[in-house]
């Protein structure tokens, strides 16, 4: 209780700072609830014109709860929200954008089998002429530095250039609040900087930004103001430019949280433990990514990291090693033993062990409890799970209670369905899985993908140790922050080329975004 | 002779571009609906017992469109309303047309029936050849080319089309930007059903004009495998249709040839060449043509499988529950 008196008296501090007279939202008390859970409880935000205003908040904070009643894809269960001075009820999303708020979803919006001015049409209430409104799009994208082709079919093209779709979309509804729900999640740091170019230009043009992000350290960078939320409820508002993102991170979870890194303690270098010799493969589908001669060696102790923008062959590479899409043997060794025929069992066999993207359909069959789902990735790697053919139904109960432990796995009840997880909790579970088996070599896609900031630190730093116990790590990710926080060497992954891995401490942003953007292409090609 | 067999290809045909165009407009909306032969069955009953009560063949026409959209209403509440499976609902609905068509038809076997007249297109029908075969039929023929021509416009040239293909494509970002997916999978269900409904009207008072018990004889069935083998595009619709037409009409002649192998061209062949035209001629062999030569030619028109991904509505069969 102590804690909350401190905020209110801090709320009041920062508020009177803040002259109401500008403010174009103004959110009071905002309430609700879904069956037992309250997501947002009285919250209190104001957005005032031309601000860049950051909501922080772990993983189930209620961020995307309280956006979605901004944009009336919820109806609040109780408060009120004032635009410009006057009351307003936002019933659906088409009474959002009369208003003057546009969104650009994290998880896109965009109907992949539509080109890019039937996108854009379909979210304007009166597009009049296509063939005027892809000329109207080409200009106004090329005019902030987003160019778009208007007649691209969505599907052949990359996330980077779906988002400036995002983006280009709510700026022809010509907004007054666009909301940005985790905008550079999908971005090279060059499209990144991009970005909040366009965004300074629009608060410069009295446009106001509400900014949804995990990455602390761009939120320091571009937001004017923050309101941190924890269990639904506003925690604190405070300057986000006199704050550090360790502080940062600190009022979003309610406690310090623990500094990772790979530096502090020196890897020692084994052998070679995973060998990519020359791996290519065809693509599978149309909108898939060809492989094109990989090669890697990865080293017991050592953390390797492919950098990348989504959608340029990290999942066809996964794949690949995990066994799910065989490739030529000689391609893939593990432990010096070539694999590249062999099935996932048959390599979980040899010690590898492997943590694909997806956790809820992939990385976990969601209508399984927990302690079925271990039993489907470590049937056959000689940990007492199966005998005679029959399911040791008591050994897996051991080892989920022993993962769900030593991963701070929380769950409402003892061993419930992985679907009833929330994100941050699963990608915990799963990953913990894994690295219960302490693997000889782990290949680990998108390890902490919108995972708040506490587990994303338990995750890496479970990674680091891994591999400092002497066993070989594979990090895919697309957070950069991420790569550098844990990574010995990285490599860059570009329309299935893989650049050259260097050491993390050789590597730049500047010098990853480059290769990003083709770079990693031109050296593959070389190769 | 020709103009004959033209003739006949057009009527074999029309059920099928009929009931094939409205699923496609259906499934374009992301719904599944497998009661296609159940909602034509209940179409020709229940045109066949008002064109016989009130004499009118107009009257019967739109009565099976009404048969067919009350059915597809059923349907549509179940789907879309209490969420129900699509697959099974499908099913139940057609296993209810077929039972409750032989329910009302009960009355009507063995009556005679009235045959709607074909209209002739002043100027048009008289050219020579065409004529005959284009421009003189029946109105529902005009009409089956006429809502070829209205969908495929409407689903690529309007608005609303747009709206249709984008809440087929991907439910959960149209709910977003605030169209109402139950309201327009509704409407396309209730297009699918009176499509539908007036395929069937086409057997009873067209194509065979009588009711015979279960007469749409699995044409519901062929049309939504169509659908599919056109990769939901409505011009490839009408090739599979008059393919599926051609050949079952081919197939008619076909039988009614006799092959006499014991003649004297044939008796010098090899015994396995006249065992393989033996069996090539039997009458089983000959009645599955029209499906093998119309998934043959489908499969190979949908080879290109990027065209084939783009036009395949991505949320087809996946039920939409939105948040609120």
């Amino acid at each position: 209780m102590a804690q909350t008196m401190t905020t209110e008296v801090d709320d009041g501090k920062v508020r009177n700072d803040r002259s109401k007279k500008d403010a174009l939202l103004d959110a009071r008390g905002l309430t609700k609830r879904f069956g037992d859970i309250l997501a947002n409880d009285r919250v209190d935000l104001i957005i005032n014109k031309g601000e860049i205003h950051a909501l922080l908040g772990e993983n189930g904070a209620g961020k995307s709860t309280l956006v979605k009643m901004f944009y009336g894809s919820l109806d609040p269960d109780g408060g009120e929200i004032h635009w410009d001075g006057r009351q307003v009820e936002i019933d659906n999303p088409a009474a959002a954008r009369d208003l003057g708020i546009g969104m650009v979803f994290q998880h896109f919006s965009l109907f992949e089998a539509l080109n890019v001015v039937e996108n854009i049409a379909l979210a304007l209430p009166n597009p009049g002429n296509m063939a005027e409104l892809a000329k109207r799009i080409e200009v106004v994208s090329r005019d902030y530095g987003l160019p778009l082709n208007a007649y691209d079919v969505v599907a052949d093209l990359p996330v980077g250039i779906r988002q400036r779709i995002e983006i280009v979309r709510c700026l022809l509804q010509e907004p007054r609040l666009i909301i940005m729900d985790e905008p550079t999640s999908v971005l090279t740091p060059q499209e990144a900087d991009q970005l909040f170019l366009t965004l300074e230009r629009l608060a410069g043009e009295g446009c106001a930004v509400l900014y949804i992000s995990h990455r602390l350290e761009e939120v320091k960078r571009i937001c004017h103001h923050a309101t941190i939320l924890r269990h639904g409820q506003v925690v604190r508002e405070c300057d986000p430019t006199k704050e550090t993102p360790a502080s940062l991170a600190s009022m979003m979870v309610g406690a310090d949280v623990a500094a990772v890194s790979a530096s502090a303690q020196k890897p020692q270098i084994g052998a070679v433990r995973l060998g990519l010799k020359g791996l290519s493969a065809k693509a599978a589908t149309p909108f898939a990514t060809a492989l094109n001669s990989i090669s890697l060696k990865l080293h017991a102790g050592e953390v390797v990291a492919i950098a990348g923008v989504a959608g340029n062959g990290q999942g066809e590479l996964f794949d690949a090693i995990s066994g799910e899409m065989p490739v030529a043997s000689s391609m893939i060794e593990i432990d010096g033993k070539a694999c590249g025929t062999k099935n996932v069992t048959w390599r979980r066999r040899q010690k590898a062990a492997f943590v694909p993207e997806e956790r809820l359909g992939h990385g976990a069959v969601p209508g399984m409890k927990l302690s079925q789902n271990i039993v489907l990735t470590r049937h056959s790697t000689g940990d007492g799970l199966i005998s005679g053919g029959m399911v040791s139904i008591q050994q897996a109960s051991v080892m989920e209670k022993r993962i769900k432990q030593a991963f701070d796995v929380r769950v409402s009840h003892d061993d419930p369905e992985a679907r009833s997880l929330s994100g941050g909790n699963l990608q915990k579970f799963v990953v913990g899985r894994e690295l219960d088996r302490k693997p000889g070599v782990l290949v680990i896609n998108q390890p902490t993908w919108g995972v708040d900031a506490g587990a994303a630190a338990l995750i890496r730093q479970a990674v680091i140790d891994l591999a400092r116990a002497g066993s070989a790590v594979l990090v895919i990710s697309q957070d950069l922050d991420e790569i550098f926080e844990i990574a010995d060497r990285i490599a860059v992954i570009s329309r299935g080329y893989l650049s050259a891995a260097e050491p993390a401490a050789d590597m730049t942003r500047e010098r990853v975004g480059l290769l990003m953007a083709g770079g990693a292409e031109a050296q593959g090609e070389v190769a | 002779m020709f103009e004959a067999v033209l003739l006949t290809v057009i009527t074999a045909a029309t059920p099928l571009l009929i009931a094939a165009i409205g699923e496609l407009v259906v499934e374009r909306s992301g719904v599944l609906n497998l009661g296609v032969e159940g909602m034509m069955i209940m179409g020709a009953v229940v045109g066949f017992a008002v064109a016989n009560q009130t004499g009118s063949g107009a009257l019967g026409v739109v009565a099976a469109i009404a048969a067919g959209m009350a059915m597809s209403a059923l349907f549509g509440f179940l789907v879309l309303a209490l969420v129900t499976n699509q697959v099974a609902t499908g099913l139940a609905l057609t296993i209810l047309g077929i039972g409750f068509s032989g329910l009302i038809g009960e009355a009507f076997i063995g009556v005679p029936g009235l045959k709607l007249p074909e209209l002739y297109i002043p100027g048009l029908s008289e050219i020579p050849f065409f004529g005959p075969v284009l421009f003189q039929q029946d109105a529902i023929v005009y009409l089956g080319f006429a809502l070829v021509a209205l969908v495929a416009y409407g689903l690529f040239r309007t608005r609303l089309g747009l709206v249709l293909r984008a809440v087929g494509d991907n439910h959960g970002s149209a709910h977003a930007l605030g169209y109402s997916v139950i309201r327009i999978r509704f409407a396309a269900i209730l297009f699918g059903g009176a499509c539908a409904g007036l395929a069937g009207a086409y057997l009873s008072l067209a194509y065979t004009p009588q009711w015979v018990e279960n007469m749409s004889a699995g044409r519901g069935w062929i049309a939504l495998a169509l659908v599919v083998f056109a990769s939901w595009l409505p011009l490839r619709v009408v090739i599979g249709a008059y393919l599926f037409g051609a050949v079952t009409v081919l197939n008619l002649h076909a039988q009614a040839f006799e092959f006499d192998l014991s003649s004297p061209f044939l008796s010098g062949l090899p015994g396995f060449v006249t065992g393989a035209i033996e069996i090539a001629t039997t009458s089983q062999f000959l009645s599955s043509l029209p499906y093998l030569a119309t998934i043959l030619v489908l499969v190979l028109i949908s080879a290109n499988r990027r065209l084939t991904l783009v036009n395949t509505p991505a949320c087809l069969g996946k039920p939409f529950v939105p948040d609120r």
